[in-house]
Parts: C-alpha cells; structure tokens; sequence
C-alpha cells in the first residue's frame, strides 16, 4: 500500500480537522467564562430546533453554497479566488438594478432575469482580475483583494449618491416591486399542509443553489471544460502540451467563480432584504474559503460545509442573544477552520499517512 | 488654501502613513524571505487590541507596546508554523490569521471589559505623548521653515520616528549585512542558500519574527498613538493597503516610504475634505478611499513600471533528499 485509503484523506482527516477547531473553539468559550456544553446546545437548539431557526440557518447556507462553490471552481483551477465578496457586493447590484428597472408581474420571469443580472455582474467584477492573471501575470490574490476593497467604495458610492431615494436617510435603494417577491419556504410550503415559520428569509433561491451543486459536478467531472480546467489546475505544462490554452481557461475558471458569487445576491438581496443596502454580503464571501476548503472543492462536501456555517451562523446569533457571547465567536471559527483544513493539514495528514503506511507494511 | 492648511494636512500625512510604513516594512521583511504574508492586517489588530488593553489596565503605553509586539509576534509564529514547518499554503494561512484576529479581540475584549469589544479609552500614561523636539516652540514664529519644523516635523509620538528610523535601518540590513544578503537569496533562490550550509528555516522564521514585531509596533501606534484605546476592526483595511504599498514599492525600503507617505496623503485629503473638485468634476469621498487599490491593481501588470514579487514567495522550501 502506497497512500492511504480514500476514506481517510475524504473522511477521517476533514473530521480530525473539524474536532480540532472545536475543541480550540470550546476552550476560548471556556476561557472566557461560559459554558461550552451549554453553548453549544443553544446553538443546536436555535438553528434546527424549530422551523424559524431552521429557515434562518437553510438562508445562510444558501448564501455560503454560492460563495463556496465559486471558491471551489477557481480552485479546481488552482487559482484562489479571494474575491467572492467584492464579487457577492457587485452581483447585488447586477441584481437590484434587474429588479428596479421592470415593474415585474411575476417571480417566475423575475428570478431568471435575476439570475442572469447577479451572475453578469459578478463575473465582470472577476473579469478584469482573471484577464490580468492570465495576460499579464499579476497575482489573482492580490488584485481580487483590492477589487473587494475596491467593490465596497463603488456601492457606496452608487447607494449615496445615485441609487437612493431622494428624502431617505438611509443608504439604500427603494424596496423591489412586489412582483419580484421570491417565494419563501412559508409560502412554498403552506399549499403541502407544512406550516413554516413566517419570518425565516429562506427562499426558493436555497433550490437555486441545490441546481448549481449538481451543475457543478455535471460542468467539473462530465465536461470537456471541466476536465480542462481540472488538467490546468494539475499541470500547467501538461495542459498546454495538451493544447489546452492557459490563458482561456484561468478566464473561463473566474467568469464562473464570480458569476456563482454573484448569484449569492438572489438569496440575500432579492430573497431577503428586496432592496439593496450596504454591506449586505456580510463576510459570505470569505465563508466561500472555509466552505470550499472544508467541502475539498466537491459539491457534496461544499453543501455539508455551507450547512454547518449556516448551522454556526444561525448558531452564533442565538448564542449572542442568550449567552451574551459576541457573534465575533463564529469569526474564530471560522479562523480555526481555515487554518486547520486549510493551512496546516500536513500537521495532521503526515502522521497519519505514516500510521497508513506502517500498518501497509505490516499486512503484506 | 493657505500655507498653514498644506502643512496640517501633510502632519496628518505623516501620522497616518506611519502604521502603513511599519507594516510595509513589516511585510518586506517576510516577503523578502519568501513568505507572502496576507495576514499583516490581523497582525496589527491583534497588536492594537492587546497593547491597548495592557495600557488601560496598567496605564503604561511601553508596556502595552510589548504586549502588542507579543500578539502579533505570537500570530506571526503560528504563520511561520503553517507556512513553514507544516508547508501548507502562505495565502490561506494569512487568510486565517486576519478572522482569528478580528474574532479573537472582540471576544476575549467582550469579555475582559464588557464594552462591546472596545477596551477602556486611555488617558494619561496610557497613550504615547507627542513628542515636542527642542526649540520647536521658538521656532514656530519663524516663517515657513519655523513652521514646517514646528508643527510638521516636531510633535508627533515616539513610535512616527521609530518607523521614520525604521526605513534607512531596513536598506542597511537588507543591503549591507550578511543577514540581509542571505534573506533577499533565500526569497529568489532557497535551493542555493540551503547549498551554502545556510538554514532556510531559521532564515525564513528569523524574516517572519522581525515581520511580527514591526506588525506590532504598528498595530499599537493605532490604539495607543494615532487614537486613544482599540475599537473593533479598528485597522480598516490597513494591512491590505500596506501590501498595496509594498507591492508599489516593489519590495523596496525608500520606495516603501515614499509609497506609503502618498496613501497616508490620500487618506489625509479624503478625511479632510469629503469631495474635491478638480478641473471642474468632482471627486467623491470613496474614490479617494479606493485610489490606493486601483494604484496597485494598475501597477502590478506592469502597466506602469512592472513589479515582480521575489522569485520564491509563496512556496514552501522541500529539502533535497
């Protein structure tokens, strides 16, 4: 046996990660004071205990879906889209500017529209970055930053100044027609005889997500661009001695990145605020890393992973409200992961590859 | 505008670019080794967080400068640690460090101080004085050359000449000792190092310390100089404008000054004045913000100028076998 089995590096090394970040995340809640056990049950009891909690934590999941996937295909590319979020902020205006324009009578011509707005947007937003990795060799990581800081100065100033209703105090646009309400999962639900909380934003945009995670494996394991992003991704000089243009595909990798980011905005623009304010990605896009990282870039993990941050988020407020621990816990966390599955893997891989290998030996 | 208004916004220029210049030459040092380093931002808030809770408790600013030096020498370490010994990936490591950084002060600052992150504002010996230079008052009825000497150049807190000092001790070091000959070789070319019987670990950890304390001069200049007690997120994006610097100075101490003195002006003019007009259009407040990122993303491409990173930042070093 030369490399560990597949369940180890799929299964058992993620789940080594994970423990890790809790027991350091369960310390610090320690440390400070409160009660680990009861942290972590009021978490669990706020996020899936009834069908509000649940709603609040399925709408966070549906925003970490995006952001992780569109980390994930950049990835597949080995290139690391730190962008998500300037992306994520452009898309929302790529989608309020699709839900303003038209008096919309229907959801049901809304969301394509919509659709199509956020993902334009988003994938123009990492167009420029691709275009100067691709031509001119400038690194994607640092030029996606300064697009994210970049991106926040642009709506703030479009929101200030252009978008506002004139008499508004607040930075925001005016609320989208009522024909571009989405349905929620209330309202989605109620005709089965399901009563679902009211309140809770999740929307048929988390549908939308589930569509972009099959989409995702159908695009990267069963198409030829799939398979030539993932060449690109593995040898750079394999790819193009397999005539594979490099320059193509790191643009065709990050059109898709940001378009997926971008399409975030259908879930917390147009589902849940139905106007556009500031900051209204709120940090999903640096959650895409650690979704993306944790998920190991496929769609099942990616939705596992997007699933507990929305459990973590919707956690986190809860533990803000009763436990009076600051929802910056969940930033930790979400540090800790990370840096566990993403930094410092080879602290727990190395050994435990070398445990596999000795136990090889000893079976033949 | 007159003589005396050019010269209160080049005073704040100065006091502003001043936590960009530390970390800029922060970022050099580690860089220079070949260790990207992304995470100076959360560096410098753990520096500012932790400085400024040592000095409201304590009311020393000294002491709370060591404190942040620790932080952030502690948060640069477990950098070093993934990047490294473990080799795992410098970029997402940083990324790490920046949220373990912004979550950890808030928290552990909730908790120690029940402010809502913040910690006490601080008074007395808690903060870092302004420094008055000798005859400065004399001199300040002097016309022109008075003035600048009086309100530009005297009157700022010890650590502004700290990182003004910080700036030709950085050139010699890197330029005209064997320590520095050795970190620029290691960032191009570790391999020939290594061949050298040179240690390329201690090397790159020795470059990611120095990275640390500079990182944590700055971060306390920001809660115990520049303002008075850490709020939360109080660093705004700095680190990232100092890698912005960094990058325009194209790895270079005197250029790293000078890039930084211009995105301190930037963010002095842009607090100043909310719109500015010029030739007739008018500038908005965001466009001065985001100036310093659209400069970056302009000059890395080579459009003006190219820069081009030290050949090995980013990877790992895999002895030979």
């Amino acid at each position: 046996m030369k490399k560990m089995p597949k369940w180890a590096d799929v299964l058992l090394i993620p789940a080594i990660n994970l423990s890790l970040a809790f027991l350091i995340s369960g310390l610090v809640i320690w440390a400070i004071g409160k009660d680990p056990w009861v942290a972590i049950k009021t978490m669990v009891q706020g996020s899936f205990g009834d069908s509000r909690g649940l709603g609040y934590t399925l709408y966070y999941t549906t925003n970490f879906i995006f952001t992780g996937l569109a980390v994930a295909v950049a990835s597949h590319a080995r290139l690391f889209n730190i962008g998500g979020e300037g992306q994520a902020t452009v898309g929302g205006l790529g989608v309020a500017l699709v839900c303003l324009a038209v008096p919309w009578p229907h959801w049901t011509l809304a969301l394509p529209a919509a659709i199509l707005g956020g993902a334009l947007f988003g994938a123009a937003w990492a167009a420029i970055p691709a275009y100067l990795q691709a031509k001119r060799g400038s690194h994607i990581v640092i030029t996606t930053i300064m697009f994210n800081f970049i991106a926040a100065a642009l709506l703030g100033y479009l929101l200030v100044n252009v978008l506002k209703e004139p008499g508004n105090m607040a930075a925001e646009t005016r609320s989208f027609p009522p024909g571009a309400h989405l349905p929620t999962f209330h309202e989605m639900l109620a005709p089965f005889g399901i009563d679902f909380n009211k309140n809770a934003p999740a929307n048929i945009s988390f549908l939308v997500a589930l569509l972009c995670l099959i989409g995702f494996y159908v695009l990267i394991w069963k198409t030829r661009l799939g398979y030539a992003i993932r060449a690109f991704g593995q040898s750079e000089s394999a790819a193009v001695y397999a005539g594979i243009s490099p320059v193509k595909i790191t643009i065709i990798a990050m059109l898709i990145s940001g378009g997926l980011a971008g399409l975030m905005a259908i879930n917390n623009v147009m589902g849940e605020a139905e106007r556009l304010i500031l900051n209204s990605v709120e940090g999903a896009g640096f959650i895409g890393i650690a979704v993306a990282l944790m998920g190991r870039n496929h769609p099942v993990g990616v939705f596992l992973a997007a699933l507990l941050f929305g459990f973590l988020y919707q956690g986190g407020a809860e533990l803000a409200l009763w436990e009076s621990i600051p929802r910056e816990l969940i930033v930790v966390i979400q540090g800790l992961v990370i840096l566990l599955t993403g930094a410092l893997d080879n602290m727990v891989r190395a050994p435990l590859e070398k445990l596999f290998l000795s136990f090889g030996k000893g079976e033949a | 505008m007159d003589f005396l208004t050019i010269i209160q916004i080049l005073d704040s220029t100065v006091r502003l670019a001043t936590p960009l210049l530390l970390a800029c030459l922060a970022g050099l040092f580690s860089e220079r080794s070949g260790v990207f380093d992304i995470g100076l931002e959360g560096k410098m808030l753990a520096a500012a967080f932790l400085s400024a809770a040592v000095a409201a408790v304590t009311g020393n600013a000294w002491l709370g400068l060591c404190a942040g030096i620790f932080a952030s020498v502690l948060m640069a370490l477990l950098h070093g640690l993934a990047s490294i010994t473990f080799r795992g990936d410098q970029l997402i490591s940083g990324v790490a460090i920046n949220f373990l950084a912004a979550g950890l002060t808030v928290v552990i600052g909730q908790s120690w101080f029940a402010l809502g992150g913040r910690t006490p504002s601080l008074i007395g010996g808690g903060r870092f004085p302004d420094i008055t230079l000798p005859f400065a008052d004399a001199l300040a009825e002097v016309p022109v050359i008075g003035q600048i000497y009086s309100e530009l150049i005297s009157g700022h807190s010890i650590l502004v000449y700290v990182a003004m000092a910080a700036v030709p001790l950085t050139w010699w070091v890197l330029y005209r000792t064997r320590f520095g000959l050795r970190l620029r070789a290691v960032g191009e070319n570790p391999g020939a190092v290594d061949t050298a019987g040179i240690s390329v670990v201690r090397l790159r950890y020795t470059a990611v310390i120095i990275c640390g304390v500079l990182c944590g001069i700055a971060g306390s200049y920001l809660s115990t100089g520049l303002a008075a007690g850490f709020v939360k997120d109080m660093t705004a994006g700095r680190g990232f404008i100092a890698l912005a610097a960094l990058i325009f100075a194209k790895w270079r101490p005197w250029q790293a000054l000078g890039a930084c003195l211009l995105f301190g002006l930037l963010e002095a003019i842009g607090n100043r004045y909310q719109n500015i007009d010029i030739l007739g259009a008018t500038l908005p407040v965001q466009f001065m913000q985001a100036l310093p990122y659209m400069l970056t993303v302009v000059i890395l491409p080579g459009f003006v100028g190219k820069a081009i990173p030290p050949r090995a930042g980013g990877e790992a070093y895999v002895k030979e076998r």
